[in-house]
Protein backbone atom coordinates (compact mmCIF):
# COMPACT_ATOMS: atom_id res chain seq x y z
CA UNK A 1 0.00 0.00 0.00
CA UNK A 2 1.65 3.06 -1.12
CA UNK A 3 1.24 6.84 1.08
CA UNK A 4 -2.15 9.04 0.22
CA UNK A 5 -1.08 11.62 -1.62
CA UNK A 6 -2.51 15.08 -0.05
CA UNK A 7 -2.15 17.57 -3.03
CA UNK A 8 -3.00 21.21 -3.06
CA UNK A 9 -4.88 23.07 -5.99
CA UNK A 10 -4.14 26.46 -7.18
CA UNK A 11 -6.04 28.42 -9.29
CA UNK A 12 -3.70 30.59 -12.04
CA UNK A 13 -4.87 33.08 -13.92
CA UNK A 14 -2.69 34.87 -16.27
CA UNK A 15 0.40 33.72 -14.26
CA UNK A 16 -1.19 34.60 -11.43
CA UNK A 17 -2.89 33.12 -8.25
CA UNK A 18 -6.49 33.91 -7.48
CA UNK A 19 -7.77 31.44 -5.12
CA UNK A 20 -4.49 31.03 -3.21
CA UNK A 21 -3.12 31.10 0.50
CA UNK A 22 -4.54 34.31 1.73
CA UNK A 23 -3.51 34.51 5.38
CA UNK A 24 0.11 34.25 5.47
CA UNK A 25 2.93 37.60 5.13
CA UNK A 26 3.60 35.92 1.56
CA UNK A 27 5.81 38.85 -0.01
CA UNK A 28 4.01 38.35 -2.89
CA UNK A 29 0.49 36.61 -2.75
CA UNK A 30 -0.72 36.46 -5.83
CA UNK A 31 2.64 34.72 -7.08
CA UNK A 32 2.18 31.25 -7.66
CA UNK A 33 5.98 29.92 -7.37
CA UNK A 34 5.66 31.11 -3.58
CA UNK A 35 2.74 29.72 -2.87
CA UNK A 36 3.66 26.39 -4.41
CA UNK A 37 6.98 26.58 -2.16
CA UNK A 38 4.84 27.21 0.45
CA UNK A 39 2.67 23.75 0.26
CA UNK A 40 6.01 21.60 -0.33
CA UNK A 41 7.53 22.92 2.12
CA UNK A 42 4.44 22.28 4.33
CA UNK A 43 3.97 18.94 3.39
CA UNK A 44 2.63 18.88 0.40
CA UNK A 45 2.92 15.76 -2.19
CA UNK A 46 2.37 17.11 -4.99
CA UNK A 47 0.55 20.41 -6.26
CA UNK A 48 -1.75 21.29 -8.55
CA UNK A 49 -1.64 24.38 -10.94
CA UNK A 50 -5.08 25.03 -12.42
CA UNK A 51 -4.65 27.43 -15.24
CA UNK A 52 -8.37 29.22 -15.55
CA UNK A 53 -6.84 32.02 -17.95
CA UNK A 54 -9.93 33.06 -20.15
CA UNK A 55 -7.15 33.36 -23.66
CA UNK A 56 -4.59 31.71 -25.09
CA UNK A 57 -2.25 34.63 -24.86
CA UNK A 58 -2.68 34.48 -20.90
CA UNK A 59 -2.75 30.92 -21.08
CA UNK A 60 0.53 31.15 -22.64
CA UNK A 61 2.08 32.44 -19.41
CA UNK A 62 1.85 29.22 -17.86
CA UNK A 63 4.89 28.03 -19.48
CA UNK A 64 7.10 30.42 -17.34
CA UNK A 65 5.58 30.00 -13.98
CA UNK A 66 6.25 26.45 -14.73
CA UNK A 67 9.64 27.47 -15.44
CA UNK A 68 10.07 29.14 -12.37
CA UNK A 69 8.71 26.95 -10.30
CA UNK A 70 10.69 24.25 -11.33
CA UNK A 71 13.81 26.08 -9.80
CA UNK A 72 12.26 26.24 -6.38
CA UNK A 73 10.11 23.35 -5.94
CA UNK A 74 10.92 19.73 -5.65
CA UNK A 75 7.85 17.83 -5.58
CA UNK A 76 5.48 16.46 -8.11
CA UNK A 77 3.65 19.13 -10.53
CA UNK A 78 0.56 18.49 -12.16
CA UNK A 79 -0.87 21.38 -14.44
CA UNK A 80 -4.20 21.62 -16.23
CA UNK A 81 -6.72 23.59 -17.59
CA UNK A 82 -6.88 24.42 -21.28
CA UNK A 83 -4.87 22.08 -21.81
CA UNK A 84 -5.74 21.30 -25.74
CA UNK A 85 -2.39 19.42 -27.82
CA UNK A 86 0.14 17.38 -27.72
CA UNK A 87 2.20 20.39 -28.19
CA UNK A 88 1.10 21.87 -25.14
CA UNK A 89 1.76 19.26 -23.28
CA UNK A 90 5.30 18.92 -24.49
CA UNK A 91 5.86 22.17 -23.96
CA UNK A 92 4.62 21.86 -20.34
CA UNK A 93 6.58 18.73 -19.51
CA UNK A 94 9.72 20.47 -20.83
CA UNK A 95 9.04 23.48 -18.63
CA UNK A 96 9.03 21.08 -15.63
CA UNK A 97 6.23 19.73 -14.94
CA UNK A 98 5.50 16.49 -14.21
CA UNK A 99 1.66 15.42 -15.40
CA UNK A 100 -0.62 17.31 -17.21
CA UNK A 101 -4.47 17.20 -16.46
CA UNK A 102 -6.65 16.59 -19.17
CA UNK A 103 -10.15 17.71 -19.27
CA UNK A 104 -12.08 18.98 -22.31
CA UNK A 105 -9.66 18.30 -25.01
CA UNK A 106 -10.37 14.53 -24.20
CA UNK A 107 -14.08 15.10 -24.26
CA UNK A 108 -13.45 16.65 -27.76
CA UNK A 109 -11.26 14.37 -29.11
CA UNK A 110 -10.32 10.76 -26.75
CA UNK A 111 -7.54 9.84 -28.73
CA UNK A 112 -5.77 12.64 -27.21
CA UNK A 113 -5.27 10.26 -23.79
CA UNK A 114 -3.89 7.69 -26.27
CA UNK A 115 -1.41 9.76 -28.56
CA UNK A 116 -0.05 11.39 -25.29
CA UNK A 117 -0.10 8.32 -22.96
CA UNK A 118 1.92 6.96 -25.63
CA UNK A 119 4.29 9.59 -26.41
CA UNK A 120 4.84 10.50 -22.65
CA UNK A 121 4.26 7.76 -21.05
CA UNK A 122 0.94 7.29 -18.90
CA UNK A 123 2.14 8.40 -15.78
CA UNK A 124 2.52 11.98 -16.99
CA UNK A 125 -1.33 12.09 -17.71
CA UNK A 126 -4.39 12.91 -15.94
CA UNK A 127 -7.75 12.74 -16.96
CA UNK A 128 -10.13 15.15 -15.11
CA UNK A 129 -13.26 14.03 -14.55
CA UNK A 130 -16.03 16.35 -13.78
CA UNK A 131 -19.52 14.18 -12.30
CA UNK A 132 -22.93 15.05 -11.51
CA UNK A 133 -25.67 12.97 -10.53
CA UNK A 134 -28.79 13.10 -12.61
CA UNK A 135 -31.71 11.19 -11.44
CA UNK A 136 -29.86 7.49 -10.38
CA UNK A 137 -26.31 7.82 -12.54
CA UNK A 138 -23.61 10.03 -12.54
CA UNK A 139 -23.16 12.02 -15.81
CA UNK A 140 -20.03 13.87 -16.88
CA UNK A 141 -20.02 17.57 -17.30
CA UNK A 142 -18.26 19.90 -19.30
CA UNK A 143 -17.80 23.68 -19.38
CA UNK A 144 -16.90 23.95 -15.46
CA UNK A 145 -19.72 21.32 -14.54
CA UNK A 146 -22.67 23.08 -16.85
CA UNK A 147 -22.97 20.70 -19.31
CA UNK A 148 -24.15 17.68 -19.52
CA UNK A 149 -22.23 15.64 -22.08
CA UNK A 150 -24.27 12.86 -21.99
CA UNK A 151 -21.63 10.68 -21.30
CA UNK A 152 -22.04 7.88 -18.20
CA UNK A 153 -19.23 9.19 -15.80
CA UNK A 154 -18.16 4.59 -15.04
CA UNK A 155 -18.22 4.55 -19.30
CA UNK A 156 -16.50 7.59 -19.78
CA UNK A 157 -13.51 6.54 -17.37
CA UNK A 158 -13.43 2.75 -18.50
CA UNK A 159 -12.60 4.39 -21.59
CA UNK A 160 -9.82 7.05 -20.89
CA UNK A 161 -8.69 4.03 -18.95
CA UNK A 162 -8.03 2.12 -21.70
CA UNK A 163 -6.80 4.82 -23.97
CA UNK A 164 -3.76 5.23 -21.27
CA UNK A 165 -4.82 7.70 -18.84
CA UNK A 166 -2.49 7.11 -16.14
CA UNK A 167 -4.51 8.72 -13.34
CA UNK A 168 -8.12 10.43 -12.48
CA UNK A 169 -8.65 13.40 -11.12
CA UNK A 170 -12.52 12.89 -10.40
CA UNK A 171 -14.24 16.39 -9.11
CA UNK A 172 -17.63 16.05 -7.91
CA UNK A 173 -19.51 18.67 -9.30
CA UNK A 174 -22.51 18.27 -6.82
CA UNK A 175 -20.21 18.64 -3.88
CA UNK A 176 -17.52 21.20 -5.20
CA UNK A 177 -17.45 24.53 -2.99
CA UNK A 178 -19.73 22.98 -0.74
CA UNK A 179 -17.21 21.78 2.78
CA UNK A 180 -19.95 19.13 2.81
CA UNK A 181 -17.59 16.16 1.93
CA UNK A 182 -16.52 14.14 -0.88
CA UNK A 183 -19.07 12.41 -2.88
CA UNK A 184 -18.06 8.90 -1.43
CA UNK A 185 -20.56 6.53 -3.56
CA UNK A 186 -19.23 8.09 -6.35
CA UNK A 187 -16.26 8.17 -5.33
CA UNK A 188 -16.13 4.30 -4.05
CA UNK A 189 -17.36 3.04 -7.84
CA UNK A 190 -15.00 4.92 -9.68
CA UNK A 191 -12.15 3.61 -7.62
CA UNK A 192 -12.95 0.39 -7.31
CA UNK A 193 -13.80 0.34 -10.49
CA UNK A 194 -10.14 1.32 -12.26
CA UNK A 195 -6.64 0.00 -12.09
CA UNK A 196 -5.28 3.31 -12.43
CA UNK A 197 -5.09 5.61 -9.20
CA UNK A 198 -7.84 8.06 -8.34
CA UNK A 199 -7.42 11.52 -7.15
CA UNK A 200 -10.72 12.68 -5.06
CA UNK A 201 -11.88 16.06 -5.52
CA UNK A 202 -14.48 18.53 -4.63
CA UNK A 203 -16.03 18.94 -0.93
CA UNK A 204 -13.77 18.86 1.32
CA UNK A 205 -14.43 20.73 4.79
CA UNK A 206 -12.96 19.34 7.71
CA UNK A 207 -10.34 16.61 8.53
CA UNK A 208 -13.02 13.76 8.53
CA UNK A 209 -13.65 14.05 4.87
CA UNK A 210 -10.07 13.74 3.90
CA UNK A 211 -10.35 10.23 6.49
CA UNK A 212 -13.54 8.89 4.39
CA UNK A 213 -12.27 9.75 1.35
CA UNK A 214 -9.50 7.07 1.78
CA UNK A 215 -11.49 4.78 3.86
CA UNK A 216 -14.94 4.74 2.35
CA UNK A 217 -14.08 6.37 -0.80
CA UNK A 218 -11.12 4.19 -1.49
CA UNK A 219 -8.93 7.48 -2.88
CA UNK A 220 -5.48 7.10 -3.67
CA UNK A 221 -4.86 10.97 -3.43
CA UNK A 222 -7.04 13.89 -2.28
CA UNK A 223 -6.86 16.94 -3.90
CA UNK A 224 -8.35 20.19 -1.55
CA UNK A 225 -8.36 23.92 -2.84
CA UNK A 226 -9.87 26.49 -0.42
CA UNK A 227 -9.65 24.92 2.92
CA UNK A 228 -6.08 24.81 2.25
CA UNK A 229 -5.63 28.66 0.86
CA UNK A 230 -7.87 29.60 3.93
CA UNK A 231 -5.80 28.02 6.46
CA UNK A 232 -9.15 26.22 7.90
CA UNK A 233 -7.11 22.97 7.87
CA UNK A 234 -3.08 22.61 7.31
CA UNK A 235 -1.62 19.80 5.68
CA UNK A 236 0.25 19.29 8.52
CA UNK A 237 -3.19 18.54 10.28
CA UNK A 238 -4.53 16.71 7.67
CA UNK A 239 -1.39 14.00 8.06
CA UNK A 240 -1.40 13.81 11.59
CA UNK A 241 -4.94 13.24 11.45
CA UNK A 242 -4.52 10.74 8.83
CA UNK A 243 -1.98 9.02 10.77
CA UNK A 244 -3.95 8.59 13.87
CA UNK A 245 -6.37 6.97 12.08
CA UNK A 246 -3.85 4.48 11.07
CA UNK A 247 -3.73 5.94 7.48
CA UNK A 248 0.18 5.52 5.67
CA UNK A 249 1.25 8.78 4.45
CA UNK A 250 4.26 10.50 4.09
CA UNK A 251 5.57 11.93 7.33
CA UNK B 1 35.71 23.38 -9.29
CA UNK B 2 32.91 20.78 -9.85
CA UNK B 3 31.70 19.88 -13.12
CA UNK B 4 28.20 18.32 -13.13
CA UNK B 5 26.67 16.80 -16.29
CA UNK B 6 23.07 15.85 -17.03
CA UNK B 7 23.48 13.45 -19.91
CA UNK B 8 21.03 15.01 -22.44
CA UNK B 9 19.92 12.34 -24.84
CA UNK B 10 16.42 13.15 -25.88
CA UNK B 11 14.54 11.56 -22.48
CA UNK B 12 12.31 12.88 -19.93
CA UNK B 13 12.73 15.78 -17.78
CA UNK B 14 16.47 16.78 -17.68
CA UNK B 15 15.45 20.21 -16.53
CA UNK B 16 14.28 19.29 -13.17
CA UNK B 17 17.12 16.69 -12.47
CA UNK B 18 19.63 20.25 -13.28
CA UNK B 19 17.46 22.20 -11.23
CA UNK B 20 17.60 20.46 -8.09
CA UNK B 21 21.29 20.00 -8.31
CA UNK B 22 22.12 23.61 -8.94
CA UNK B 23 19.81 23.85 -5.90
CA UNK B 24 21.97 21.90 -3.56
CA UNK B 25 25.26 23.24 -4.82
CA UNK B 26 24.58 26.73 -4.59
CA UNK B 27 22.68 26.16 -0.68
CA UNK B 28 25.89 24.52 0.14
CA UNK B 29 28.39 26.94 -1.20
CA UNK B 30 30.14 23.98 -3.91
CA UNK B 31 31.25 25.77 -6.67
CA UNK B 32 29.85 23.70 -9.41
CA UNK B 33 28.61 24.08 -12.72
CA UNK B 34 25.85 22.05 -13.53
CA UNK B 35 25.42 21.21 -17.10
CA UNK B 36 23.05 19.65 -19.54
CA UNK B 37 25.04 18.09 -22.77
CA UNK B 38 25.78 15.03 -24.67
CA UNK B 39 28.85 16.46 -25.89
CA UNK B 40 31.55 14.07 -25.19
CA UNK B 41 34.53 16.97 -24.37
CA UNK B 42 32.04 17.92 -21.52
CA UNK B 43 31.51 14.09 -20.13
CA UNK B 44 35.27 13.73 -20.04
CA UNK B 45 35.65 17.15 -18.06
CA UNK B 46 33.14 16.08 -15.55
CA UNK B 47 33.48 15.54 -11.93
CA UNK B 48 29.87 13.87 -11.46
CA UNK B 49 27.27 12.59 -14.15
CA UNK B 50 24.04 12.23 -13.62
CA UNK B 51 22.34 10.02 -15.92
CA UNK B 52 18.74 10.59 -15.67
CA UNK B 53 15.96 8.63 -17.58
CA UNK B 54 12.15 8.48 -18.24
CA UNK B 55 9.71 6.55 -20.73
CA UNK B 56 10.80 2.98 -22.04
CA UNK B 57 13.91 0.94 -21.49
CA UNK B 58 14.42 0.34 -25.05
CA UNK B 59 13.99 4.12 -26.06
CA UNK B 60 16.41 5.55 -23.57
CA UNK B 61 18.66 2.73 -24.84
CA UNK B 62 18.21 3.88 -28.51
CA UNK B 63 18.78 7.68 -27.90
CA UNK B 64 22.24 6.48 -25.63
CA UNK B 65 23.09 4.68 -28.81
CA UNK B 66 22.28 7.75 -31.29
CA UNK B 67 25.64 10.14 -30.31
CA UNK B 68 28.29 7.82 -31.59
CA UNK B 69 31.05 7.58 -29.04
CA UNK B 70 28.70 8.73 -25.94
CA UNK B 71 28.08 4.85 -24.32
CA UNK B 72 31.88 4.98 -24.55
CA UNK B 73 32.67 7.96 -22.69
CA UNK B 74 30.48 7.16 -20.46
CA UNK B 75 32.25 4.05 -19.72
CA UNK B 76 35.39 5.73 -19.48
CA UNK B 77 34.04 7.73 -16.61
CA UNK B 78 32.56 5.16 -14.99
CA UNK B 79 34.50 2.13 -15.07
CA UNK B 80 37.88 3.21 -16.38
CA UNK B 81 38.18 6.70 -14.32
CA UNK B 82 35.86 5.32 -11.91
CA UNK B 83 34.16 9.13 -11.00
CA UNK B 84 30.55 9.19 -9.38
CA UNK B 85 27.96 8.40 -11.37
CA UNK B 86 24.12 8.48 -10.92
CA UNK B 87 21.29 7.08 -12.50
CA UNK B 88 17.93 8.01 -12.08
CA UNK B 89 14.91 5.94 -12.83
CA UNK B 90 15.38 4.22 -16.37
CA UNK B 91 18.84 5.64 -16.21
CA UNK B 92 19.37 3.76 -13.43
CA UNK B 93 17.60 0.87 -15.27
CA UNK B 94 19.56 0.76 -18.06
CA UNK B 95 23.05 -0.13 -15.67
CA UNK B 96 21.41 -3.33 -15.86
CA UNK B 97 22.76 -6.15 -18.51
CA UNK B 98 19.00 -6.40 -19.89
CA UNK B 99 15.28 -5.44 -19.64
CA UNK B 100 11.92 -7.39 -20.41
CA UNK B 101 10.00 -4.63 -20.89
CA UNK B 102 8.30 -4.40 -24.72
CA UNK B 103 10.59 -7.35 -25.53
CA UNK B 104 13.95 -8.42 -25.03
CA UNK B 105 16.44 -5.35 -24.84
CA UNK B 106 20.16 -4.84 -23.85
CA UNK B 107 21.11 -2.18 -21.35
CA UNK B 108 25.03 -1.27 -20.38
CA UNK B 109 25.48 -4.14 -17.99
CA UNK B 110 27.63 -2.07 -15.74
CA UNK B 111 25.95 -4.01 -12.85
CA UNK B 112 24.59 -7.50 -12.83
CA UNK B 113 21.10 -8.06 -12.88
CA UNK B 114 17.72 -7.79 -15.51
CA UNK B 115 14.77 -5.53 -15.36
CA UNK B 116 11.55 -7.09 -14.36
CA UNK B 117 8.07 -6.25 -14.46
CA UNK B 118 6.82 -5.40 -10.81
CA UNK B 119 4.20 -8.25 -10.45
CA UNK B 120 0.62 -6.38 -10.97
CA UNK B 121 -1.50 -8.69 -8.08
CA UNK B 122 -3.84 -6.22 -6.61
CA UNK B 123 -1.76 -3.10 -6.69
CA UNK B 124 -2.14 -0.36 -9.45
CA UNK B 125 0.37 0.24 -12.00
CA UNK B 126 3.15 1.93 -12.36
CA UNK B 127 4.19 1.95 -8.77
CA UNK B 128 3.15 6.07 -8.55
CA UNK B 129 4.05 7.99 -5.54
CA UNK B 130 5.90 8.40 -2.26
CA UNK B 131 7.35 4.75 -0.62
CA UNK B 132 9.89 4.03 1.99
CA UNK B 133 13.70 3.69 0.99
CA UNK B 134 15.07 1.28 3.17
CA UNK B 135 19.01 1.67 3.25
CA UNK B 136 20.77 -2.22 3.97
CA UNK B 137 23.38 -1.24 5.41
CA UNK B 138 25.91 2.21 5.98
CA UNK B 139 26.38 4.26 2.94
CA UNK B 140 27.09 7.79 1.33
CA UNK B 141 23.64 8.42 -0.07
CA UNK B 142 21.30 7.82 2.74
CA UNK B 143 21.46 7.70 6.60
CA UNK B 144 17.99 6.17 7.19
CA UNK B 145 14.46 4.74 6.01
CA UNK B 146 13.29 7.97 4.03
CA UNK B 147 10.10 8.52 2.00
CA UNK B 148 11.17 9.32 -2.08
CA UNK B 149 8.68 10.05 -5.19
CA UNK B 150 8.44 6.91 -7.27
CA UNK B 151 7.00 6.41 -10.74
CA UNK B 152 7.89 3.17 -12.51
CA UNK B 153 6.38 -0.38 -13.47
CA UNK B 154 9.48 -2.28 -14.05
CA UNK B 155 12.28 -3.10 -11.24
CA UNK B 156 16.24 -3.77 -10.76
CA UNK B 157 16.43 -7.60 -10.01
CA UNK B 158 20.08 -7.72 -9.15
CA UNK B 159 22.16 -10.71 -9.40
CA UNK B 160 24.63 -10.12 -6.68
CA UNK B 161 23.88 -9.00 -3.52
CA UNK B 162 26.70 -6.63 -2.52
CA UNK B 163 24.95 -4.41 -4.87
CA UNK B 164 22.04 -3.76 -3.26
CA UNK B 165 21.90 -0.58 -1.39
CA UNK B 166 18.56 -0.40 -0.65
CA UNK B 167 15.43 -1.75 -1.00
CA UNK B 168 11.51 -0.89 -1.10
CA UNK B 169 8.45 -2.78 -0.78
CA UNK B 170 5.34 -2.81 -3.62
CA UNK B 171 3.66 -5.94 -3.59
CA UNK B 172 7.21 -7.92 -3.64
CA UNK B 173 10.92 -6.19 -1.47
CA UNK B 174 12.60 -4.00 -4.83
CA UNK B 175 15.89 -3.05 -5.25
CA UNK B 176 15.31 0.92 -4.87
CA UNK B 177 19.42 1.67 -4.66
CA UNK B 178 22.29 0.15 -6.77
CA UNK B 179 25.42 0.74 -6.13
CA UNK B 180 28.95 -0.78 -7.12
CA UNK B 181 31.97 1.22 -6.43
CA UNK B 182 31.64 4.60 -7.93
CA UNK B 183 28.42 3.87 -10.22
CA UNK B 184 25.19 4.61 -8.28
CA UNK B 185 21.43 3.65 -9.39
CA UNK B 186 18.25 5.26 -7.91
CA UNK B 187 15.10 4.10 -9.32
CA UNK B 188 13.08 7.02 -7.58
CA UNK B 189 13.23 10.33 -8.91
CA UNK B 190 15.30 12.52 -6.13
CA UNK B 191 14.95 15.77 -8.05
CA UNK B 192 10.94 15.22 -6.98
CA UNK B 193 11.43 14.06 -3.25
CA UNK B 194 11.54 17.30 -1.43
CA UNK B 195 14.53 17.55 1.28
CA UNK B 196 14.75 14.06 1.39
CA UNK B 197 15.84 13.84 -2.34
CA UNK B 198 17.55 16.99 -2.38
CA UNK B 199 20.13 15.22 1.04
CA UNK B 200 20.81 12.60 -1.48
CA UNK B 201 22.04 14.52 -4.13
CA UNK B 202 23.78 16.48 -2.04
CA UNK B 203 25.75 13.66 -0.65
CA UNK B 204 25.95 12.47 -3.85
CA UNK B 205 27.86 15.77 -5.26
CA UNK B 206 29.76 16.05 -1.59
Amino acid sequence: MLNIRIIPCLDVKNGRVVKGINFIDLVDAGDPVEQAKHYSENGADEICFLDISASLEERNTMINVVEKTANEVFIPLTVGGGISSINNIQSLLKAGADKVSINSAALHDPNIIKKSSEYFGNQCIVVAVDAKKNLNDWYVYSHGGTKNTGLYALDWIEKVEKLGAGEILLTSMDRDGTKSGFDIELLKKVSEFVQIPVIASGGVGKLEHFYEGVKDGKANALLAASVFHFNEISIKEVKDYLLSKKIKIRK
Amino acid sequence: MKQITIVDYGSGNVLSAQKSFVKVTKENNTEARVIISKKLIDIKNSTHIVLPGQGAFSTCMSGLKKTPGLIDELQEFALVKKKPFLGICVGMQMLANDSEENGFHKGLGWIDGHIKALPAKNLKLPHMGWNLVNPKNKNKLINSSENYYFVHSYYFACKNKENILAESQYGINFTSIVVKENIYGVQFHPEKSSSSGLSLIKNFVS
